[in-house]
């Protein structure tokens, strides 16, 4: 047991912010290590201060500190100037915990959640000491694992990362730990990595890139086949039946430095059937599984106690539509702890009055600004896209910000969706200048910030085959906008760079052959690519021409049904054919109700898996159309019971 | 309103926590240990706490003091000794409370009353540089060091801030190390500006507050003995 302390002390005088490197959080442990155990390292490929809050890593960390067999510690990204001492130096990658040298763990563990920091996993290893590809690895060399929204399409990663883990981690994560402590205890002679990976790709949900032969088709693209008979063809997320039975994070950490979203969070439920289809985290989380009133009253108010956090997240995708958000709320209030001192966050507002006056009862007297995200500007772009919020919906809850004091609004949006028209483009102009008349009638300042991002489409999602708009395109969008609120007062228009956006188009439905160039980028310095001082998108755009990989391939062309598309040996519980389906009614401008309260249109979530949405109420929430449409003043509708089935008999 | 100041220790990696860290650290250990504070009046309240001299990131200390405000409204008596120990569970390792006194009736703040600090300052180079650096220093009548403040240059003689610089006889991490007493008033001499005042300059490897002094008249005080404070014995000398 090794500690780069004494090393690295000195160092920290001069680099930026050094309290990122120390550990020291409250909640933090530092496991006595035990060369038997299986020693995880959960690290986080991008900076400390966005790393720290990641709720997936601090859930894994105390679930597997908790087995007898199991330690975990984390580790960050490095910031530029540490690393370039680091390296000088050849001090290695290491745990903010014991400061252990990564090299000297079983796992080096990724979260990935998102395209722009697959360069940094790679200086990560390097960092480690630990070769690069998978391939190389000797069996005294950690193995290295991914998991996170971005594992959904692994292929660009393959050959660095020794095996991905799809969906929810809270059960996999032991069996896989006990797995390699099998592999580690045994004495024979026949111990070789090969045999750990394949062991490993026998567990649900974990894919071991190694064990799969790669064959181009008749037209190029990418099939995978297992090399033996006792790899999965198909390799299906893990989802658990019930977040009740996963009260985690128990033991939330508390930093000592600036991070962000410094606050507790409690996740309220996970999984979402609003359906809409540009949105994957929506997509592959299903079904709904809420978290019961009483024990998010309980693991607030404990975790108030514990942290000494005087705000708190009542996390999820559309947090509103948690059946017992009012209760949950008011428990906070409520806690003889909070003194009325604790605030509480909404991180996903609904487009609704609803929600507006929930907002102002937790708000207490603070009235910083409102977010929301009606994602399109017209009724017909929002009917493709299936985000059916009318225009009547976000007025209303507009109106009800500004009128309960609320003098700025911020307003999500995308440019670039199918079917998109320049009508649609500035009917996003128009709403938010509706938006601030609105407003003025209560208050003369006010104003509403739009901020419009590219569409990058995602594996698994009904819009996996659709070409994404060219940066060209994309800046002629934004021009339009800027244009056309140039002269409006009250309007400031914000957008991400389409240039980004191209880079997380390409990285997000790329094969095996993108691994070069990530290597490449890499190579060539470009690390930390999601901060906009670092990224550079000519790294990317002559690293593709020197590999002779088309961006127009990657990005731009939309693909057939008949294509394979390189995650087709993934299963997120999707049927594809739901999908296609959803992607042909959207171009056909058919919107989809939310199946909480309508009858099962059979995406796959449920049905393949024995499972079922668990909503803590049956009966939608009565008033409105709530953001979905349908007419839900008729009050409730139980959600269809389904007929359970394994996956392979519907085939 | 009970007003407590307490002196703790900053030791080991926690040293590399910012002062505005550390001020939240104290927030949510205060919530943690179930302190009860006064707060302030009006749109956001907040906590009455008052925070001494910043301490450079990095640097150790021996004396770092905080002001508090509880509130004893709802408790017949408030025992200081068991808010120490309870802080102590629940602070960060490295920060000890080592002292504290209840301050009765109305006293300055932290900030205005301390008149000097005593640091050890362990530098990078050997002896025979050291000895004429500190010999320079003691002798020169005026220390001029330029230094920027609000994006102007400000040249100032430091001579008067500096109270005492020697060498000590101990050596840190086998290397030499300074005594410097400097004056905090009207605004802190930085041990890396006394470093950096004369040439060739000396370079900080280590830094460490031993003490903070109030000097009343002619005694020189711990800011936990002024007037008005009255010593909590037991818990000075911890560790």
């Amino acid at each position: 047991m090794t500690s780069i302390w004494p090393e690295i002390e000195h160092l920290l005088l001069n680099v930026e912010k050094p309290a990122r490197y120390i550990g020291l959080e409250r909640g933090a442990i530092q496991p006595p290590h035990d060369p038997r155990n299986v020693a995880w390292l959960l690290t986080y490929p991008d900076a400390y201060e966005v790393g720290f809050p990641n709720q997936g890593l601090q859930i894994l960390y105390e679930i597997i500190n908790e087995l007898s067999i199991g330690e975990a510690e984390r580790a960050y990204a490095p910031w530029v100037d540490l690393e370039k001492i680091m390296r000088e130096k050849g001090i290695p990658l290491f745990s903010v915990d014991t400061h252990r040298p990564a090299n000297e763990f079983d796992v080096i563990a990724f979260n990935l959640s998102s395209e722009l920091v697959y360069t940094n996993l790679l200086n990560c290893i390097d960092l480690a000491g630990v070769s690069l590809r998978s391939v190389d690895r000797g069996i005294e060399e950690p193995l290295v694992a991914a998991g996170g929204h971005c594992t959904y399409n692994p292929e660009p990663l393959a050959d660095f990362v020794d095996f991905f883990v799809l969906g929810d981690g809270e059960e996999v994560v032991s069996e896989i730990t006990y797995v390699i402590h099998e592999w580690k205890s045994s004495e024979s002679a026949s111990l070789s990595r090969d045999s750990l990976l394949k062991e490993l790709s026998k567990i649900e949900g974990v894919y071991v890139p190694q064990m799969y032969n790669v064959r181009k088709d008749q037209n190029g693209f990418q099939v995978l086949e297992p090399k033996h008979d006792d790899v999965p063809k198909l390799v299906e997320k893990r989802t658990i039946t019930s977040l009740e039975d996963w009260p985690y994070p128990k033991n939330q950490l508390v930093p000592i430095t600036e991070v962000v979203h410094d606050r507790l969070n409690v996740e309220v439920f996970r999984g979402c059937t609003r359906g809409c289809r540009f949105c994957q985290a929506g997509m592959i989380t299903r079904p709904v599984r809420e978290r019961s009133a009483d024990q998010v009253r309980t693991m607030v108010s404990d975790g108030l106690r514990r942290t000494g956090y005087d705000q708190v997240a009542l996390t999820s995708l559309s947090t509103a539509d948690y059946s017992h958000i009012e209760k949950a709320v008011a428990a906070v209030g409520d806690d003889p702890l909070s003194c009325g001192q604790t605030g509480v966050s909404l991180p996903s507002l609904r487009v609704d009055a609803f929600t507006v006056g929930i907002a102002a009862t937790i708000q207490g007297g603070k009235r910083s600004g409102l977010t929301f995200a009606p994602e399109a500007g017209t009724w017909r772009m929002r009917q493709v896209i299936n985000k059916l919020i009318t225009e009547e919906d976000l007025y209303g809850a507009v109106e009800s910000a500004f009128s309960q004091g609320w003098r700025r609004v911020k307003l999500y949006f995308l440019i670039g969706l199918p079917t998109e028209t320049d009508e649609d483009t500035l009917g996003i102009a128009d709403l938010a200048k509706n938006c601030v008349e609105i407003g003025k009638r209560y208050n003369k300042q006010a104003s509403v910030t739009v901020s419009v991002g590219g569409f990058v489409p995602k594996p698994f999602t009904p819009f996996q085959w659709f070409g994404q708009n060219t940066i060209e395109e994309l800046q002629r969008k934004i021009n339009l906008l800027k244009d056309a609120t140039s002269r409006s007062r009250g309007v400031q228009l914000k957008w991400h760079d389409p240039k980004a956006t191209l880079v997380e188009g390409v990285l997000s439905r790329g094969d095996r052959n993108l691994s070069a160039l990530i290597e490449e980028v890499w190579r060539s310095g470009g690390t930390f690519q999601e901060w906009s001082e670092h990224f550079d998108i000519d790294r990317w755009l002559s690293s593709m021409e020197e590999l002779g990989l088309s961006v127009e391939d990657y990005a731009y062309r939309h693909r057939d049904k008949s294509e394979p598309l390189p995650w087709d040996h993934l299963d997120a519980g999707l049927y594809k054919d739901f999908l296609w389906q959803e992607w042909r009614d959207a171009l056909e401008e058919v919107g989809l109700e939310d199946c909480r309260w309508t009858p099962c249109y059979d995406c796959g979530a449920c049905t393949g898996y024995g499972l079922d949405h668990v909503v803590a109420s049956t009966s939608p929430p009565v008033g409105g159309s709530q953001g979905t449409w349908q007419d839900l003043t008729k009050g409730s509708e139980v959600p269809q019971l389904l007929t359970i089935r394994k996956k392979s008999e519907t085939v | 309103m009970l007003a407590v100041r307490l002196r703790s220790t900053k030791k080991g990696k926690i040293r590399f926590a910012s002062h505005r860290d550390i001020a939240k650290v104290w927030e949510r250990t205060l919530r943690i240990s179930n302190i009860p504070l006064m707060y302030s009046q009006g749109f956001s309240p907040r906590p009455k706490i008052s925070y001494g001299l910043a301490l450079p990131t990095g640097a150790e200390s021996d004396c770092e003091y905080i002001d508090l405000q509880v509130d004893d409204s709802n408790r017949e008596s408030i025992n200081v000794e068991e808010i120490c120990t309870s802080l102590n569970d629940n602070l960060p390792p490295g920060i000890l409370i080592n002292g504290a006194s209840v301050m009765n009736g109305k006293f300055p703040s932290l900030q205005q009353t301390v008149t000097s600090c005593i640091w050890d300052i362990t530098v990078n180079e050997d002896d025979t540089k050291v000895d004429s650096w500190v010999d320079r220093i003691n002798n020169e009548n005026t220390i001029v060091l330029r230094r920027e403040r609000k994006g102007k240059e400000v040249v100032d003689d430091i001579k008067p801030q500096v109270h005492l610089v020697r060498k000590n006889y101990e050596r840190i991490d086998g290397r030499v190390t300074l005594q410097a007493e400097l004056g905090t008033q009207p605004r802190s001499l930085r041990p890396s500006e006394l470093l950096r005042s004369m040439e060739p300059c000396l370079t900080e490897h280590k830094l460490r507050r031993r003490k903070q002094i109030v000097e009343e008249g002619a005694r020189r005080l711990d800011p936990l003995e002024v007037a008005g404070a009255t010593p909590m014995r037991s818990l000075i000398g911890a560790s």
